[in-house]
Order: C-alpha cells, then structure tokens, then sequence
C-alpha cells in the first residue's frame, strides 16, 4: 500500500495545474485500487474497482449516511435523486422519466433530432467570414443550453441569470476547506438558493396550465407514483438544468479538442459522417465530461478489491481513470473510435447511469459532424487551452480555433 | 510427428462436425473459424432454415409485433460451412468417429460438437395432442402457429404449466386481452425454479393482471370436437374449463436419444461433460474429440459442489459454445474451463425477472432489497450458510453485486443492510416442490467386477 | 439487418429504447423487447443504439446479408 503517496496525488489531481493532463497522475493513483486518504476517506480508480462499487447496494449518494458530513453540502435543501438511495431515488427517478424518455415518451429524444439540427446549424451560421472561433461561447455553450431550456422549459432569455449561477455552484462542487477560500463555498450556497428560487418562480406560473415542457408536465401529471412535490420538482429541474448542458458543453468541446489532435480521425470524420456514433463513444471513455464523482458513502462496511471501507467513510469515484485502465482496456490513452470493446464509465453505471445519456449523445454526435464538415481548415491557436477550473466537470473554458483555407 | 504438430494440421485441414445448428451449434461455429481453424466445418440440424433466435417466439412473436420468421440470428462472421439441415442425427459412432443421420448417411469427423439442445415436451396424449387448438412452442413452426390462434380471437386460452414459458404466454394473452387460464401442478407459479416465495409473487402478479389461475390442479384431458378442435378441458379435481386453445408449456426434453447406444453418459439429464464441455462415457472417461455444449450439456460447476448441472439458458449456450469451440483447437495447456455463473431472465406482465446462481441449489431465502408488494426486488438464495443465487424484479442493476456474493461464498444472510431493505427482512425455508437439483437420480448402474471389466451402464430411465 | 440481445447481460438501462425507439421498447420499467429483423431505413438510430448499450449487449450482424442463401443450403 502506497498511503504515503496517493493523498499526494490525489491533491495534483485536485490542483488546477494538471487540469490540462490529469492521466498520468490516475496511473499513479491506480497502483493503489482503493486508497485510503488521511482525512479518512477513500479513492477507488481502478476499472474493476470502480464498476463493482457502482452495483453496490451498499454504496449510499445520501450524504446523511457520511459519518463526516461535509461542509459544502447545504443539509437543509430537498435532494435531488442524484443525491439520494433506493425507493426515495428510484421514485424520483421514474416521475422524471415518464417525461423524458422510455417507456412513457420513448419518442422524445430521436424526435428532437430536426430540432437539434436546426440549433446547430443556425450556431455554425454565425462562424460566416470570422477568422477565429470560441468552441465554447459561439457553440459548446449556447447549444445544449437553448436545448436544456426548451425541454424544461426554462426562457431562453434569463440564459445570463442562471449562467453565473451555474458557474458558481459547479465550482464549489470539490470545495475543500484546507485550501479554498470559504467564499468560494458562500458563493456557491447563495448561487444554488438564487437558482432554487428562479426555478420556483416558474413553477408557480406552471400549475394548473398543462405544456409540453418538463417544468408544466411534471407540475400536473399524475401517473401511478403520484406527483412530485414542488420541492422535489425545483430538486429535479435544478439537477437537470445543471447536469444538462453543464456536461455537454465539456463532451462536445473535449471532442472538438480530441479530433483537433488528431487530424486523421478528423479527416475521417468528415468522409464518413456514421463514424460520429462509436466516435462519441471513445470520447465518453477518452476524454469524458465528468471525471470524478466527488463522494458517496459507505452506508455499511463495504468490501471493494479486497479493502474493507467502514460504514460512513466518504468514497471519491475517479471514473475517468477507470475508463483509462489498462487493465480493462487495450492501449487506453490511445484515441481508437474503432475499438470494439468499448463499455465504457463516461456516463457512470449502475442506477445513477446519467439520466440525459441518449440527449447528450445525440447533441455531440450532431454537434461534431457538422463542425467537421462545415468548419474550413480548423486549427488550433492554443494547445492545451484554458481550462475551466472545476476538476469534477472538467473542461475547457474556451477553445480558439482559426479557421484557414486548407 | 509432436502435438503441436498435430494440432497444426487439425486447425489447417481437419474436419469437424456440429451436431445442431441453433445458437450453441452457430457460435461455436463463428468461435471455431475465429480461432484459426480452416479445415471443413458441417453444420447438421433437424430444423430447416437458418439459426434462430428462440426467446422471442414467446414473447414479441405471440403478441404480433415481430413475424415468427424474423428471429434469423446475427451472424458475427462468416462460417464458411457445409450445412446438412432438415434431418436429425441418429446415432454416434465413437469407434470410426462418425455421425450418422437419421436417413442413413454417415458423416465422417476428427471431433464433433454436440447441440442438439432441446425439445418441448408434448401433451402426454397423442390423439389430444393431435386436436386443433392445442400447441407447444418451441419452434418458429409452433409460434406461427400460435400467433395466428391468437389473432384470431379465441373466447379463452388455457396455458397447462406456469413455469416461464407458460407465464410469459399468459402474460401475452393478457397483453391482447384475451381471457386465459393458467393451470398449474405446483402450488404456485414458478416454484419450480424459484421456490415457494417467488412462487406467490408470480401468483399474485398473474392475478393482478387478470389471469385465472389454477394451481394444485392435474389437466387429465384434453376434449375435442367432432371437428377434431379443442373445446374443452378436464381437471382432476373433476371440473372442467371451456377455451378454443390449449398451450402445453410443460417444460422441454433433452435432444440425447440418438446418442443412447454411443458409450456416452447420455440420458434424460443430458451429455455430462467436464468444465471444458468434453463429453465423459458412461465410465466417467473424458473423451478427447467429443464435445457438447448448449442446453444439452451436463457440467460440473465448482460453486455447486461440481454437481453436474445442465441449464436452458440462452447465455450458457453461447458461453459454453465459445469454450468448447476455443478448445476443440487449442492444446491441453491453453484450455479454457466453462465456469461462468448462470444468468436467467424472463419477462412476463411488464417485470423484468433475473436471476444470477441456481437457485434451485439453496435451503433459504431472504428478501434484501426493496419492496416484495411492489414486485420491485431482491431476493438472495442460501445453501448451509453461503449465499448461492439470487432473483430480481425488476432491480436487475444490483444483480452483479450478487453474482461477486456468490462467487466468494459470501455468508447468507448477507449480514450487513441496504439502504432499501425491508423491514421485516427474515430468511425463509426455499421450499421447492418435486425433485430438486439435489436429488437428481443416477441413471447408471455399474456392471463387472474386475478392474479390467468394471463398466457402468444405462440403467432403465424413468421419465418423472 | 438482424439484431439479437443478450438479455442475461441488459440491466435495463433503456439507452437503445431511447435511440431507436421503433426497434427497442421497454415492457414496464426494466423489461427490454426488440425487432430482431428492424426495416433497413432504422438502421442509424439501430447502430446508435446498439453503440449506447452501456453492457454492449447488443449485436448487429456483422455480415449485413452478405450470408445469403448461399452459404445456407437445406439439403
């Protein structure tokens, strides 16, 4: 056991200055699977390690099963189920569901298609005679989130509202008391209750009218599990309105970077537009939006790769280092959109599977093949780019690209 | 000339023969070709046709959505064989290694793979059998026939025998909203497989859907018409039940007579086999060039005390298919063992039921996660203090927990809670009805009495 | 285009019902049930789905008809 050394290691991930190439520090972190941290907590980042704990029953999101609870967590507030166990979770869960996707709405997603298209297409519109390019604010940004909103049904307009929100509570996600300044906390606390009540704002004006929006149809439907509470639904909408482009901008930007690197791929891409479907698929293990699941919590002892992990400890998930195992995967920091054997953790696994999987897949896969086919020459001007500051959601906070005639 | 040699020019221009070409017999194929051999390849199945897939033809077949001859399988390569389909093999002849159809040809091989797999049992009655109105299903031939009876519109439909392929079809009559009666011999649903527990939850679900069920209760007889159409049946407690169409689902029977006189253990259980799916005589000998894989073979399984198990389980087929073909090829050294646990799932009144393990191997059983009234579960299975399976309801994501449990010999019950764990969490006695895995009957008795003589042989069957 | 399920490997995420919604339904919550033969013109949203697959459960002939009658001769 290297216990001397991972916490070490897990702080340089955690440091923004290895934001740009955390792999190599997962690789030292994989020489110990499940490593005990001084604080008392544990890291598992081994593929194994990770996919077994993920099927654990006895692995609890509920933050009140911590022995510690943490500071960055206002207890007060009504959990999303992201952050709750079985029934509350699974409950939760499927009231959602009945208006996303199967087996209520199983049409909903393909059938956006036309529209997420039509976003797109409008988005690379405005690249028209500029030399240089923002991936992220002209594109990344404003496509999943007009999507995000449309389906919530959130104005597309109060965009500028909820954005510094966003930003504010994602950064206060890995808050650490050690070294971040309690105002980085504060700010996050003050965002998620500007947000809380945004959301609640809305959903007062949604009772008693039915829409096609989340916000209306979670408002006023009532299937065999009854109705959300209006606390549960602002829970429900905030996770989806954060989740919802939050991650997607990272997916569809770390691709763009991904293809930029590699030229052939991107060639390729543009010959043969199909290749975006297994392409995503080796961006969610390569290069994921979401790298770490921050904690969770040993509701009893759990036994994972042969360490027994005491009830209430605080468990951090690297997934993004278990896609990168090479004990899972042949030459895993190898770009490959042809592998085969492919069962990736860029979604997670087990009942918190991401929730908007099959929308972001869709978005990026035709975000990518219509910025590769449109864009003329694409370079890029800075590599690696700036990245955002959050090691949880990580990704870059913007992404110049020149456009050239080659 | 050396193994390695040997084995060499086997891979290069040896000729290997699969008897039964369904799932097992064509995965194996693909994996043999995979692996480098390029010798002649024959298919032998009884079924016309290419390989198809058979799960479907109770489910999405029945309630009219998928066409009975549009279950086809996916191929992962090609095969490049010969294929000698539409007659059944006969018999086996281990001394010239050759197979012989049931018309008489002889089809010479170095090994051969055995996949005959299984065929439904019928109504014991010929003549009732014979009735319009009354079916099995097993083949596309059968779910054609049955979909059609259904569209049809039949006042009732009587299903004989709820284990799953009875239920699932009850399920789908439910579906199209036809009336039906499910008659069962157990005291419950699937208590044959699942035990008692389970049993009264499959009840209460089949209830809850509309299905009149009947269990305690004997069919003794199927009435016809003048027509020769099914009209009614008699029960042996001596009412009886009018519908236009009966489905016998009492279960399959093994493909193994044709190998009766070959020296193999063949019998009603199936080919027993070692955990490389070589097929063992009737004196335990492991044969070298003798293969058997699918719902036919009989395999020691480490976890159950290597009590030979044989399984119709559509992932057990492909698995043991893939190590028997892998080791068809490949030298003793670079052999594979068929260890995997089996996995099970039917789907039935809109719940996905799973089960990892055998949960036929277990003394108790004890609800661990969620809710029983919901049909939202877990139940685990345990045999004198380990856990050895476990069954979901529509909870399938946590299963995998439950295999590692398993596999580890993890004590049962699993000592420590989740956080959906039922309040009143208490193991109960499995309780399974009729002869269970454990007291599976010899079907040998051993003959001679010097070293030199000793032999075992097939002693009569009896058919339970 | 042919299509089979390991449905001993599904746990049923529904990520294929999601993308390929005419192919793959969910029976209830968990339960998956599919076209093994889905029309030619569901063959993108058939490859989407089969790639989402977080099991990889999913396979799509690899042959796409090029096993025709051919290599199949009833005797």
């Amino acid at each position: 056991m290297t216990t001397t050394e991972t916490p070490d290691t897990l702080r340089r991930i955690l440091d923004y200055s290895s934001r740009a190439d955390p792999y190599p520090l997962y690789a030292e972190l994989r020489k110990t699977p499940v490593a005990p941290q001084e604080d008392g907590g544990y890291v598992i980042s081994t593929y194994r390690e990770l996919s077994d704990i993920l099927h654990n029953p006895h692995l609890s999101s509920d933050v009140r099963n911590l022995s510690h609870p943490m500071e960055s967590f206002d207890q007060a507030r009504t959990p999303s189920f992201i952050n709750l166990d079985p029934p509350a979770h699974d409950r939760l869960r499927r009231l959602a569901m009945r208006h996303f996707g199967p087996p209520h709405r199983p049409g909903l997603v393909t059938g956006m298609e036309g529209d997420l298209r039509a976003v797109v297409g409008g988005l690379i519109d405005g690249f028209e005679g500029r030399e240089r390019i923002d991936i992220v604010d002209d594109f990344a940004y404003p496509f999943p989130v007009t999507v995000i909103c449309h389906l919530l049904g959130v104005p597309r307009e109060d965009e500028p509202r909820f954005h510094g929100w966003v930003d504010a509570l994602i950064n206060s996600i890995d808050y650490d008391p050690k070294t971040d300044p309690k105002e980085k906390l504060e700010n996050g606390l003050q965002a998620r209750k500007d947000l809380q009540q945004y959301l609640g704002g809305l959903l007062e004006q949604r009772h008693g009218r039915p829409g096609d929006d989340l916000l209306s149809r979670l408002a006023n439907d009532d299937g065999p599990d009854g109705r959300m509470t209006d606390e549960e639904i602002v829970a429900t909408a905030n996770l989806l309105l954060i989740a919802g482009h939050e991650t997607t901008v990272n997916l569809i930007t770390n691709g763009m970077l991904t293809l930029l690197r590699h030229p052939h791929e991107l060639r390729r891409l543009r010959d043969r537009p199909d290749l975006v479907v297994p392409l995503v698929e080796e961006l969610l293990r390569y290069e994921p939006p979401v790298h770490i699941i921050p904690w969770r919590a040993a509701y009893s002892d759990i036994t994972v790769g042969g360490t027994v992990i005491p009830k209430g400890s605080r468990i951090m998930l690297m997934l993004a280092s278990g896609s990168r195992d090479p004990k899972r995967f042949h030459e895993p920091d190898r770009f490959d959109p042809d592998r085969r054997d492919n069962q990736h953790l860029g979604f997670g696994s087990g009942i918190h599977l991401c929730f908007g999987g099959p929308l972001a897949r869709l978005e990026t896969q035709i975000a990518l093949t219509e910025l590769v086919r449109r864009l003329q020459g694409p370079r890029l001007v800075a590599d690696p780019p700036p990245y955002r500051p959050s090691p949880v959601l990580r990704g870059p906070i913007h992404l110049h690209v020149e456009q050239t005639d080659g | 000339m050396t193994s390695a040699e040997n084995l060499r020019a086997f891979k290069r221009d040896g000729r290997i023969v699969v008897v039964g070409a369904s799932l097992a017999g064509l995965r194996a194929a693909e994996t043999l070709r995979d692996e480098g051999f390029t010798g002649s390849l024959t298919m032998i199945g009884d079924e016309l046709g290419e390989p198809y897939d058979r799960p479907p033809l109770s489910k999405q077949v029945l309630t009219g959505w998928v066409p009975a001859d549009g279950t086809k399988l996916p191929r992962r390569r090609e095969i490049d064989a010969e294929w000698l389909l539409g007659v059944p093999a006969g018999g086996l002849d281990l001394k010239t290694n050759q197979v012989r159809l049931a018309d008489g040809r002889e089809i010479p091989f170095d090994r051969v793979l055995i996949a005959t797999g299984v065929r439904a049992r019928p109504w014991f009655v010929e003549s009732e059998a014979a009735l319009d109105g009354v079916f099995v299903v097993r083949t596309r031939e059968h779910a054609e026939g049955l979909r059609r009876a259904l569209a049809a519109g039949p006042r009732r439909v009587l299903v004989i025998g709820a284990g799953f392929t009875g239920s699932e079809i009850a399920s789908v009559c439910r579906e199209r909203d036809i009336p039906v009666t499910v008659a069962e011999l157990a005291a419950a649903p699937l208590v044959g497989a699942l035990g008692a527990m389970i049993g009264e939850v499959a009840a209460d679900m089949q209830r809850a859907h509309g299905v009149d069920l009947k269990c305690g209760v004997k069919v003794t007889r199927l009435e016809g018409d003048a027509q020769g159409r099914f009209r009614r049946a008699h029960f042996d407690d001596g009412t009886t039940i009018d519908a236009d169409v009966a489905v016998v689902a009492l279960g399959g029977i093994r493909n193994t007579e044709w190998l009766r006189d070959s020296g193999l253990a063949a019998g009603v259980w199936g080919i027993a086999c070692d955990t490389g799916c070589r097929a063992l005589t009737l004196d335990g000998l492991i044969t070298d060039d003798i293969f058997v894989a699918g719902d036919v073979a009989r395999c020691p399984n480490p976890v159950y005390e290597y009590r030979l198990i044989s399984l119709e389980h559509w992932a057990n087929a492909v698995e043991q298919a893939e190590v028997a073909a892998h080791n068809m090829v490949s030298a003793q050294a670079d052999r594979w063992p068929h260890l995997s646990l089996p996995v099970f799932w039917s789907i039935q009144f809109g719940v996905n039921i799973k089960s990892v393990g055998v949960p036929t191997f277990a003394d108790e059983v004890v609800v661990t996660q969620g809710s029983v009234p919901d049909h939202r579960f877990v139940a685990a299975y345990g045999y004198r203090g380990r856990v050895t399976a476990a069954v979901s309801f529509d909870n399938a994501k946590w299963l995998d927990h439950y295999r590692q449990l398993i596999e580890t010999a993890a004590p049962f019950p699993p000592p420590c809670p989740t956080p959906d764990q039922p309040a009143d969490m208490k193991p109960v006695p499995v309780d399974f009805p009729g002869p269970a895995l454990l007291a599976q009957g010899a079907t040998v008795v051993v003959t001679g009495h010097d070293p030199g003589e000793r032999r075992v042989t097939a002693a009569q069957q009896h058919h339970r | 285009m042919r299509v089979v399920v390991d449905l001993s490997r599904c746990q049923g995420y529904a990520q294929c019902a999601f993308l390929a919604p005419d192919a793959f339904r969910m029976h209830g919550e968990e339960a998956l049930m599919y076209d093994p033969n889905p029309d030619d013109v569901q063959r993108e949203q058939v490859l989407r789905a089969a790639a989402a697959c977080p099991l990889q459960a999913i396979l799509v002939d690899r042959l796409e008809g090029r096993q025709a009658p051919a290599e199949v001769s009833p005797s």
